[in-house]
């Protein structure tokens, strides 16, 4: 799947024979400039910590109509209570200027660990979302979500 | 489901100005269908749900609009029309109507601003004022679920044939009309979007595109835009005409007010 | 004060995980977004998210400019006696408000 993302910036080919062409940005271009690394956001939030698949499920639509408003749910498999529970949820994105979407805190108070929010994604791109467990360990789970935009914007 | 089609946008594009004509006629596709039934299931459950639908935010808004007595000392909207639920009841549904003050149509939005400021003694509102749109959001969600309805009134049929007249007009650089995308094309893609038959059932609505409720005009100005053409000047007539039309295009589809759409 | 729409059921049984969902309205302007002049507009988000339970807090979140406008959070809580909810947001330029609810359980 190449991620493509129509310009905002639609070009016109001239007046005889005028046709709609949009502009594309380059499959594999480079992502936009960033604040920090996805990398070094994850080792803040796990330090030194292995992180492993499981335990957690993150459900992202996989294609999205626009990417200002996208509906994000993870749960993570875990009893909650005061001996066995999530104690923080990050998650993360690879494309936008700064790596960080949300860190929700947990406590056994939760009876469960489920949380839902709307995130923004400007381009397509993987989520990653990581769970720190009472008991120290780490776990994660990753989606994939092809961002598209709606026609006929405002500008 | 939509149909899918394996047609790129270009040679899409090529077709639509080679082709003949496309005629409005009496319009509609033959299966009338909203939006809604082109988004993902994300965003169908966003719209369904109440207390997760981000147009309800200023629906709260405009019940505690219509509640609130303005500084002028007249009555609140409540004072005249008591509680919504009971006095706006369908009244969305039959809009744009013939207003008799002004003889031309006018659609809920204009109705609510003129009640506002010719019997309320308000003060004029710029032009998708967020409180206009949060009382007309309010009164829209009234008629949920009811169909639309435009009235009949004769003297409405100038501007409706107006309306069908710019629907079908070829318009702007590209040579497009309305009826080329929304009639003819339903359901194929532009770009990477998916081209919905263009009811206005759920207007106020909240767009992702513009992180917040508006208009039908406002939505109606981003779609002259991309067709690369002039939008009709704020509140132009051109713009009650043209939803007179779509209205009456849409009937007998339920009002879906606040509805979501990218 | 912002408008919010705050979601949960009023009564609940000793045990019973509770959904609760809520709605802020609120640009969560990122500021990586240009404004019509072309220059980028300043940054106003929310950054927490706090609701307690009878003063203690059963949930937090720390949110970013990746959060959409209109921040909408649902989370869960396990039902053990009646009590107060307060929701606290706190954002960019000073930005905080709380909102309250109860619920009755038994």
């Amino acid at each position: 799947m190449t991620a493509q993302r129509p310009d905002r910036r639609r070009v016109l080919a001239g007046a005889a024979g005028t046709v709609l062409a949009v502009a594309l940005r380059p499959a594999g271009a480079a992502p936009l400039p960033r604040t920090e690394t996805t990398e070094s956001a994850i080792r803040r939030f796990a330090g030194t910590s292995a992180i492993r698949p499981g335990r957690v499920t993150l459900d992202l639509p996989p294609l999205v109509e626009n990417g200002n408003t996208v509906p994000l749910s993870v749960s993570v498999e875990s009893p909650m209570i005061p001996a066995d529970h999530v104690r923080r949820i990050g998650v993360f994105n690879e494309r936008n200027p700064q790596p960080n979407v949300v860190t929700v805190h947990l406590g056994p108070e939760a009876g469960r660990a489920q949380v839902a929010t709307r995130i923004r994604l400007a381009d397509s791109q993987r989520i990653t979302a990581i769970a720190e467990m009472s008991d120290g360990t780490y776990w994660s789970a990753s989606a994939d979500a092809i961002v598209t935009l709606a026609a006929c914007l405002e500008g | 489901m939509p149909r899918r089609s394996t047609v790129k946008p270009l040679a899409l594009v090529a077709c639509l100005l080679c082709g003949p004509p496309a005629g409005a006629g009496d319009g509609a596709p033959a299966d009338r269908r909203s939006g809604f039934d082109q988004m993902s299931p994300e965003l169908r459950a966003m719209q369904r749900d109440d207390t997760a639908n981000p147009g309800m935010l200023a629906v709260a808004d405009g019940a505690e609009l219509w509640g609130r007595p303005p500084a002028s000392g007249k009555p609140s909207c409540a004072g005249c029309h008591g509680t919504a639920e009971a006095g706006m009841r369908g009244v969305a549904a039959r809009y744009p109507a013939w207003d008799e003050r002004t003889h031309r149509p006018i659609d809920l939005q204009g109705r609510i601003d003129q009640c506002r400021r010719e019997r309320q003694g308000g003060e004029p509102l710029p032009h998708e004022s967020p409180d206009i749109l949060a009382l007309t959001a309010f009164v829209a969600l009234q008629s949920r679920g009811l169909p639309i309805a435009p009235p009949g009134d004769t003297r409405l049929e100038p501007a409706r044939a107006a309306g069908r007249a710019l629907f079908a007009r070829r318009m702007g650089q590209l040579g497009l009309s309305c009826a080329i995308c929304h009639d003819d094309h339903w359901g194929r893609r532009l770009g990477s979007a998916t081209i919905p038959q263009g009811h206005p059932t759920g207007y106020p609505l909240y767009r992702l595109e513009w992180q917040a409720l508006g208009s039908l005009q406002r939505r109606l100005r981003n779609c002259l835009t991309g067709m690369r053409a002039e939008p009709f000047p704020d509140g132009a007539p051109d713009y009650t005409a043209l939803e007179l039309y779509l209205a009456t295009r849409a009937a007998p589809l339920p009002v879906e007010t606040p509805a979501i759409r990218p | 004060m912002a408008r919010t729409l705050i979601n949960l059921p009023k009564t609940a049984k000793p045990g019973e995980v509770v959904a609760i969902k809520t709605l802020l309205s609120h640009p969560m302007e990122t500021g990586f977004r240009p404004g019509p002049d072309g220059r980028i507009l300043a940054r106003n988000i929310v950054t927490e998210f706090v609701c307690r339970f009878e003063g203690d807090e059963i949930f937090r979140a720390e949110l970013f400019p990746a959060s959409s406008a209109n921040p909408y959070l649902t989370f869960t809580w396990v039902a053990t006696r009646s009590g107060g909810f307060t929701f606290t947001w706190r954002g960019d330029n000073g930005f905080e408000q709380t909102e309250t609810a109860a619920i009755a359980v038994g």
